[in-house]
């Protein structure tokens, strides 16, 4: 699929950041090798932040570090300073407390159908999530419920409401959790692959429900997906990922019309295109290593085929404009190295 | 011309029906209904549409996995719809499957030598086990797999590396045809990349006929020379891909290709995409099955069934009573332009990966403003 991006989008993104995330590190106990090593991420007001790459990489685990959701006795954060809605915290020290979650950041999960309780009607679990933040009346927990439902496009919602969830189909559920996430207004909504189960004409849904609300309520959204295709769709700024580092970040405009790191290049280029069909794919070699195999220095060396010495010594995320930074020796290639066959 | 056809479909259907206890009958699924497509020799053939529209009942029963509730499949001319015994199994080694999930569909306690090699055994007995294992290591190289990985079992492999297992399997007896259930739809884009170009390579160099059954149009639009789009258990449109996809004339067709992110027009929420979901099977919508979500519904859309006939030359059908109503679509937009310095960059690293030698302008890296 094409890649296309719209120059002339309107820029939604305000200057004030609503959370940062700085130089997190996180390592599982038991293993000699950090997962998450050193990732910035920020998203402003009304900003979709979108985080692409292979899987493994550590997108997930980098969004439920932010949440506070990874088992403590587990995991090893060394590193990484949260700001959120003027609140800094010390991940390494403490988590997101949990009165924050759900009202300033709020999630959205992998696996729908993991995360909604096949006990429990949608009504009643959407009410609890209310009421987590909120103590009111039943009538108007109900009538926040409904409305919330009625917000992200569900048909009968009164019907619905006494429903469970194995009676909606996928695109419903996922409504669902997205009316979930939403019900106590985050400032910040994390999605992780929202819409990777989901056929294309639901996924269409879906990016336009996520749109809309975040033009309604100038909410931040950091979307995880493999999907480059979704990331031109809908982001205003991209974070590229490889072993759980990023190695590619900026405005979505620069990232996919000035692609810098031969990660980047090599996820595009293996992309089929719709407007040249029939050529052969160039591909990236190779596999994610993992996480204990994974190289010093430039963890992409293994599979990069411009490596060289030097990339045994890490490259920093250097800008290349003020809005697009790379982390790669020999960027910009064409002006660094030649090929010959 | 006429047409070399390997394998056809003559109106098709399968149902399944319901479970049936002492206090219910659960109603009957229609997931196949009234197809008839021909795919000719040495073509990749695609089936695209929605989850649930009936791609694995219509490959299954093509492969004759399953039994057509009504309707004939044809290989080769010969009707196979009703064949068991030694003609299926004759059947069998004309025609492979390969599987969606590379991780389900390999039995782990087999080792790759084992899960290759056992086709080999059933298909072609008259081989010594020496003649058996160099087959073996012979089907691993075409596959690009190491012989020495006979020895390992499929846990010790990625999801690409499996998936290339699982066509060596497929290839072991011979086949003239392989039918391919989403076989990259599991797989990260750069290791899908790797199993596309497989594919195409085999085609091209054994001659093999592909049916491929995907969602994902790219992948489609990438592989395919002509294609075919369900909806709902019928093909409402048909044809040479490069027509389907530039051209595409029925309005679920045309649905699909604005729903792909990015394409055609840049949406920002304002891409007509359809409205709500597939109805059930189970109770198909009269007439036109696609009239419940159709943006041009009229009255005879739901009770007359439209039937897939010719929209122009180049044998492009489509099943709509309105279809030449319909104003032409908008043509595709093009991938934006990419600059001097970016095509060189694209074409620098296309050259590294195909092995070509590379020189670095410094020995230290530039330093960046
Ligand atoms: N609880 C855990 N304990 C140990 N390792 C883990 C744990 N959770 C994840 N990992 C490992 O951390 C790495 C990053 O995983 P993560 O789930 O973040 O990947 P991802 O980028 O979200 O991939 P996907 O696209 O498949 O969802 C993987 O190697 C994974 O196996
Ligand atoms: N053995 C079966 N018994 C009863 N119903 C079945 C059976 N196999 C498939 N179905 C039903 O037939 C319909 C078509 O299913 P099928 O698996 O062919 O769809 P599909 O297009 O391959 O979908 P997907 O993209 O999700 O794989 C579905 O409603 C499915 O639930
Ligand atoms: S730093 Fe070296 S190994 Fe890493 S991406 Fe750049 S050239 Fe490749
Ligand atoms: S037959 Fe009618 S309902 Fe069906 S696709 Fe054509 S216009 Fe739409
Ligand atoms: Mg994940
Ligand atoms: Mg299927």
């Amino acid at each position: 699929m094409s890649l296309q991006v719209d120059l002339n989008a309107p820029n939604r993104a305000h200057t004030t950041p609503l959370m940062s995330l700085n130089n997190l590190i996180l390592r599982f106990k038991g293993q000699t090798n950090d997962v998450i090593d050193g990732v910035n991420l920020t998203v402003k007001s009304g900003e979709v932040l979108c985080v692409v790459g292979e899987s493994g990489c550590g997108k997930s685990v980098s969004a439920m570090a932010l949440m506070g959701l990874l088992p403590i006795d587990s995991t090893h954060i060394s590193s990484g300073k949260l700001d959120i809605c003027g609140n800094h915290i010390d991940l390494s020290q403490t988590c997101l407390p949990s009165e924050m979650r759900g009202n300033s950041v709020a999630m959205i999960f992998q696996e729908p159908m993991t995360s909604l309780n096949p006990a429990f009607t949608i009504g009643n679990q959407i009410e609890e999530a209310i009421r987590r933040h909120i103590t009111d009346t039943q009538t108007n927990v109900r009538t926040r419920a409904l409305d919330m439902l009625q917000r992200v496009g569900i048909a009968n919602p009164e019907q619905r409401l006494h429903e469970y969830p194995h009676q909606l189909s996928g695109g419903m559920r996922q409504r669902v959790m997205i009316a979930m996430a939403l019900a106590n207004d985050p400032k910040v909504l994390i999605a992780d692959e929202p819409t990777t189960a989901l056929d294309v004409t639901i996924q269409a849904q879906i990016l336009d429900l996520i749109r809309d609300l975040r033009d309604e309520t100038g909410m931040g959204t950091i979307m995880i997906t493999h999907d480059l295709g979704v990331v031109a769709e809908i982001a205003d700024t991209v974070a590229v990922m490889y072993g759980g580092q990023v190695v590619e970040q900026g405005a979505v405009t620069e990232v996919f019309n000035d692609p810098q790191h031969p990660y980047t290049i090599g996820l595009m280029s293996a992309m089929p295109q719709l407007d040249s069909p029939g050529t052969r794919l160039t591909l990236v070699p190779g596999t994610v290593p993992t996480v204990a195999n994974m190289p010093s220095g430039c963890r992409f060396r293994t599979r990069c085929a411009f490596a060289a010495k030097t990339c045994e010594m890490r490259p920093p995320l250097a800008a290349i404009t003020q809005s697009h930074g790379v982390a790669c020796h020999y960027a910009p290639l064409e002006a660094n190295l030649s090929v010959s066959s | 011309m006429k047409a070399d056809i390997i394998l056809e479909a003559v109106n098709v259907t399968k149902h399944f029906s319901g479970a049936n206890s002492w206090f219910s009958q659960e109603p009957t699924v229609q997931a196949v209904d009234n197809v008839s497509l021909r795919v000719r020799r040495g073509e990749t053939f695609a089936i695209v549409g929605e989850s649930g529209c009936g791609k694995s009942t219509l490959a299954r029963v093509l492969m004759r996995l399953l039994s057509p509730t009504s309707g004939n499949v044809l290989f080769d001319k010969r009707d196979v719809s009703a064949a068991s015994g030694s003609a299926l199994q004759a059947l069998r080694r004309k025609m492979q499957f390969i599987f969606q999930d590379p991780f389900s569909s390999l039995n782990p306690r087999m080792s790759v030598g084992k899960l290759v090699g056992e086709p080999l055994e059933v298909h072609a007995p008259e081989l010594s086990a020496q003649q058996r294992r160099d087959r073996v290591a012979d089907l691993l190289h075409k596959v690009g797999l190491r012989a020495e990985y006979a020895g390992r079992y499929p846990h010790e492999f990625s999801g690409g590396q499996r998936q290339r297992i699982g066509i060596a399997r497929a290839l072991a007896s011979g086949p003239k045809l392989i039918i391919g259930d989403e076989p990259v739809s599991a797989l990260d884009v750069s290791v899908q990349a790797q199993v596309i170009n497989l594919l195409g390579d085999l085609s091209r160099d054994m001659g093999l006929t592909l049916v491929i059954i995907a969602h994902d149009l790219g992948v489609i639009r990438h592989m395919s020379d002509r294609v075919a789009v369900m909806y709902l258990g019928r093909i409402v449109e048909s044809g040479p891909t490069e027509e389907v996809y530039t051209n595409p004339r029925h309005p679920y067709t045309r649905a699909l290709l604005a729903s792909i992110p990015a394409m055609g027009s840049k949406s920002d929420g304002k891409t007509p995409t359809v409205l709500g979901e597939m109805p059930s099977p189970t109770a198909p919508p009269p007439g036109c099955r696609f009239h419940t979500r159709c943006p041009h519904v009229q009255a005879k859309c739901k009770t007359d069934t439209p039937n897939l006939h010719s929209a122009n030359i180049n044998d492009h059908q489509v099943a709509c009573h309105f279809w030449e109503a319909f104003p032409d679509p908008p043509p595709l937009t093009p991938s934006p332009p990419k600059t001097k310095a970016v095509e060189a960059r694209f074409a620098l690293y296309r050259a590294a990966v195909e092995g070509g030698t590379v020189t670095y302008k410094n020995h230290q890296p530039t330093e960046r403003p």
